[in-house]
C-alpha cells in the first residue's frame, strides 16, 4: 500500500478530488478552510493500491494556523510515498510558489492544475509540457468537479509511484532565503508557460457581486436570502414530516401493537412508549432536516459564505470577532460541532476561543426540531414562523451579549485577510451527497444518544414500578421537584425539567422525552403540550433550551479544540447562567405585564 | 504621474502596482500567498460599510482585507484614465 497526500492552498478542490477519486464523502464547500482534519481512503492507481490522504489547505508550508499545523505534523510524522499538489489553474500566479516549496521537500510529487474548466472560461492557456519541464515535476490539468482529465491524472500518479523509492517523511526545515530565488523562478515559469488574458472587466460573478456586496443593500439582501431559504425549507419539509409521522403511527397500530401484545407490560411499555414513540417523534423531523441541509450545502458551495464574512466583518469587529466568526455561526445553524472545528483557520488563540464560546449559542438543526415542534403545538400557524424567526434573533442576541462580555478577556489582534472565491454553481451531486450524509448522521445519533436518552427517560418516568407514569412518585418526579426552586421561576414545570436534563445529551432528545413523559405521540402530544403550558411558559422553555449548555458532542469538541478544561467549564457554565437569566427575565417580565 | 499611496487610502476603481508590503512575518507570508507581492498589479473593487474591509483584485484572485492590514501595502497608482 502506498500513501499519497493531497496538499494545496485552501479552496483549490482537494476534497472534491479526493471524493471523486475514492468515492468518499469528505465535506467540500466554496470557502477556504472547509477541511480541518485528515481524511483518508483507498483508491487504485495503476497497479498500486493507494491510501490517499486529504489534508487541510495551507497557504505556506511554514504557516501558523491550527489547520496548517495539522498538515505540517502529518508531513513530518507520517512517511508518504508521494505528494500531489493541487493548484487552482486560474491562480497560478500566486499558487505556483507552493508547488516549488513542496518540490523542495524532495518527495516524488505530481502537480495537478485543477479547475481547468474555470481557467478555460477565463481564456487562460497553460503549456503543461513546458511547465512540467520547467518545474521538473509531472503536471496534469483536470476538473475535479466535472471529472474531466481524471483518468490522465491517475495514470500520471501511477507512473510516479512506479518510479518512487521507499516512503519517507518530509524534511520541513529549510532556509528562508530560498523564498527570493523561488519568487523569480515563479515569475519566469509564468512568463514562459502561462498565458492570462487581461481580465474581462465584467464577468457574471462581478455583476452578481455588485448587487450582493452593495454597500447599503448587501446585508439586508443577505438576511432576506436567509429568510427565503427558511421559508422554502418549511414549505418543502412540512408535508414530508406529516408523512413520516403518519407512517410511524400506522406501523405502530397495525403491526407493533398486535405483535408485542403478548409481552409483559413493562417490556411492552419500554419498547412501544419508550423507544418507538420517542425515536419516532424525533425521526419525523428527518425529512425537514435533510431539506434544510440541502439548502445549507447549496449556500456553502455557492461562495456566499466569504461574501457574508466581508459584509459582516465591521460589525463583528465591534464584538472582538471577525467576519470568519460570523461564517462559523452560520455553519453552526447546521451543527455546532463542525463549526467549532472550523475555527482552526484562526491563528490567534484568544479570538479562536471567543469564537468557540459563541458558536454553541447558534441555533443548530437539533434545536430547530424542538422549536418547530413546540411552536407548531402552541402557536397559530400564522404566528409560528415568526416565533422561530424570533428565536434566531435571540440566538444572535445571546452571541452579542457573550462576545461583549468576554471580548476584554479574549482580546486579539488577529489580521483579517480572506479570499473571495468566485461564485460557483452548486452541483446536484454535491447537494444530494450532503443530504445523504445527514441521514447517516441522524441514524448514528438515533442509535446512540437518542436511543439511550429516550430509554433513560422512560425508566425514570416509570420507576419505581407502581407509581403513576411520570407522576410525582417516580424518579423523574423527584428530580423534577428537586429542580423546581431553580426552574419554577422560569415557568418550567417538573416534567419539562426532566426533558431538559436529557436534552443536554443531544437536543433532539427533548422532543423524544416529551413523547415518553406524556405517553403520547403526534397530534395528541401537541394537544397535551398546548393544554399544559401557555405561550409565555412555552417561549420561556424554548429560550432556555436555545441557550443552555451545549450538547455532549459539542462539549467534547470544545474540550479537544481548546485543550483546556477551564475554558470548557466556562463554555458550559456561562450559557447555563445566561439561559437562566434570559428565561427568568422573559417569563417574569411577561407575567408582570399580566400576560 | 507616479503617485505612491497606502492601499487603505485608495478609492474604489483605483488601480496600480504594488510597490511595497510592510507586515510582520506571519501576516507577510499569508499576504504573499494571496498574491500581494511587489510588482503585481492591483485594483480596489469596493469598500464595505463603516470602514469595513476592502475588496481587492490581484490578477485573477479577489481578496478581502481590513484597513489595518491594507495600510501596510504601498501602491503605485496608474495614471488616471482620461474621462
Ligand atoms: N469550477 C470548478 N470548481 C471546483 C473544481 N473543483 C472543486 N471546485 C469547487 O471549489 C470549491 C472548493 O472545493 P473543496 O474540494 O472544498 O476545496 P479544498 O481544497 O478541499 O478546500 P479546503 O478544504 O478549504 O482546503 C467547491 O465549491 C468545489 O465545488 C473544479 O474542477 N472546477
Ligand atoms: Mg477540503
Amino acid at each position: 500500500m502506498k500513501r499519497v497526500a493531497l496538499v494545496g492552498m485552501p479552496n483549490t478542490g482537494k476534497s472534491t478530488l479526493f471524493n471523486r477519486l475514492t468515492g468518499a464523502s469528505a465535506r467540500t464547500g466554496n470557502w477556504p478552510g472547509v477541511t480541518v482534519e485528515l481524511a483518508s481512503a483507498r483508491v487504485l492507481a495503476g497497479r498500486h493500491m493507494v491510501e490517499l490522504v486529504d489534508l487541510p489547505g495551507l497557504y505556506d508550508l511554514h504557516g501558523f494556523s491550527d489547520d496548517e499545523r495539522v498538515v505540517r505534523h502529518f508531513l513530518e510524522a507520517a512517511p508518504v510515498d508521494a505528494l500531489v499538489v493541487v493548484l487552482n489553474a486560474s491562480q497560478l500566479d500566486r499558487q505556483l510558489a507552493l508547488a516549488l516549496q513542496v518540490k523542495a521537500l524532495g518527495l516524488p510529487t505530481l502537480v495537478l492544475l485543477n479547475m481547468a474548466d474555470e481557467a478555460r472560461r477565463h481564456g487562460i492557456r497553460i503549456d503543461e509540457a513546458g511547465l512540467a519541464a520547467g518545474l521538473g515535476l509531472p503536471v496534469a490539468a483536470l476538473s475535479a468537479k466535472l471529472g474531466t482529465g481524471q483518468a490522465e491524472a491517475v495514470r500520471r500518479l501511477a507512473s510516479l509511484l512506479d518510479a518512487a523509492g521507499p516512503a519517507r517523511d518530509a524534511a520541513l526545515r529549510e532556509a528562508l532565503a530560498e523564498d527570493h530565488r523561488r519568487e523569480s523562478a515563479v515569475e519566469s515559469l509564468l512568463a514562459r508557460h502561462v498565458h492570462v488574458p487581461p481580465r474581462l472587466s465584467d464577468t457574471a460573478s462581478d455583476r452578481l457581486d455588485r448587487v450582493v456586496l452593495h454597500p447599503w443593500l448587501g446585508l439586508p439582501i443577505f438576511f432576506l436570502a436567509m429568510l427565503a431559504i427558511f421559508q422554502a425549507v418549511f414549505l418543502l419539509g412540512s408535508p414530508l414530516q406529516d408523512g413520516v409521522e403518519a407512517l410511524f403511527e400506522g406501523v405502530r397500530k397495525s403491526a407493533l401493537e398486535p405483535l408485542l401484545a403478548p409481552l409483559p407490560d413493562f417490556t411492552r411499555g419500554i419498547l412501544l412508549d419508550g423507544v418507538w414513540a420517542g425515536m419516532g417523534t424525533v425521526a419525523a423531523f428527518v425529512p425537514l432536516i435533510v431539506v434544510f441541509f440541502f439548502f445549507l450545502a447549496a449556500v456553502e458551495d455557492s461562495g456566499y459564505l466569504s461574501r457574508a464574512a466581508f459584509l459582516t466583518d465591521s460589525l463583528m469587529a465591534r464584538l472582538g470577532l471577525d467576519g470568519r466568526a460570523f461564517v462559523m455561526l452560520l455553519m453552526g445553524f447546521g451543527c455546532n460541532v463542525p463549526a467549532l472545528m472550523g475555527t482552526r483557520v484562526m491563528r490567534d488563540r484568544p479570538m479562536r476561543l471567543l469564537s468557540m464560546l459563541t458558536i454553541p449559542l447558534s441555533l443548530c438543526s437539533a434545536r430547530l426540531q424542538v422549536f418547530v415542534f413546540i411552536a407548531a403545538a402552541i402557536f397559530r400557524p400564522a404566528v409560528a414562523p415568526w416565533v422561530l424567526f424570533g428565536l434566531y434573533v435571540t440566538s444572535f442576541l445571546a452571541v452579542i451579549v457573550t462576545a461583549l462580555a468576554f471580548k476584554g478577556r479574549f482580546a486579539s489582534r488577529e489580521p483579517f485577510v480572506i479570499e473571495l472565491p468566485p461564485w460557483r454553481a452548486p452541483t446536484l451531486r454535491l447537494v444530494a451527497l450532503r443530504g445523504w450524509l445527514e441521514v447517516k448522521h441522524f441514524l448514528r445519533r438515533a442509535t446512540t444518544f437518542i436511543f439511550v436518552g429516550v430509554v433513560a427517560v422512560w425508566l425514570l418516568t416509570h420507576l419505581p414500578s407502581g407509581a403513576a407514569p411520570a407522576g410525582p412518585g417516580t424518579i423523574a418526579g423527584w428530580i423534577g421537584s428537586a429542580l423546581q426552586p431553580v426552574l419554577g421561576p422560569l415557568g418550567i414545570d417538573e416534567r419539562l425539567a426532566v426533558a431538559l436534563l436529557f436534552g443536554f445529551v443531544a437536543k433532539e432528545v427533548v422532543i423524544g422525552a416529551f413523547a415518553v413523559i406524556y405517553g403520547l405521540e403526534g397530534d395528541a402530544l401537541a394537544g397535551e403540550l398546548a393544554r399544559s403550558m401557555d405561550w409565555v411558559a412555552a417561549t420561556s422553555f424554548m429560550i432556555f433550551t436555545l441557550v443552555y449548555t451545549p450538547c455532549l458532542s459539542a462539549i467534547a469538541t470544545l474540550r479537544t479544540e481548546s485543550r483546556s478544561a477551564g475554558f470548557t467549564a466556562l463554555a458550559i457554565a456561562w450559557p447555563l447562567g445566561l439561559a437562566w437569566a434570559a428565561s427568568f427575565a422573559f417569563y417574569q417580565g411577561m407575567r408582570a405585564m399580566g400576560l | 504621474m507616479n503617485d505612491l499611496r497606502p492601499l487603505s487610502e485608495l478609492n474604489p476603481g483605483d488601480h496600480g502596482v504594488i510597490a511595497a508590503v510592510h507586515a510582520p512575518e506571519e501576516l507577510g507570508k499569508r499576504l504573499t500567498a494571496l498574491g500581494f507581492s511587489t510588482g503585481r498589479p492591483l485594483a480596489l473593487v469596493r469598500r464595505a460599510l463603516l470602514r469595513g474591509p476592502l475588496h481587492v483584485r490581484l490578477g485573477t484572485t479577489d481578496v478581502a482585507l481590513r484597513m489595518a492590514e491594507a495600510a501596510g501595502i504601498q501602491v503605485r497608482l496608474a495614471a488616471p484614465v482620461p474621462a
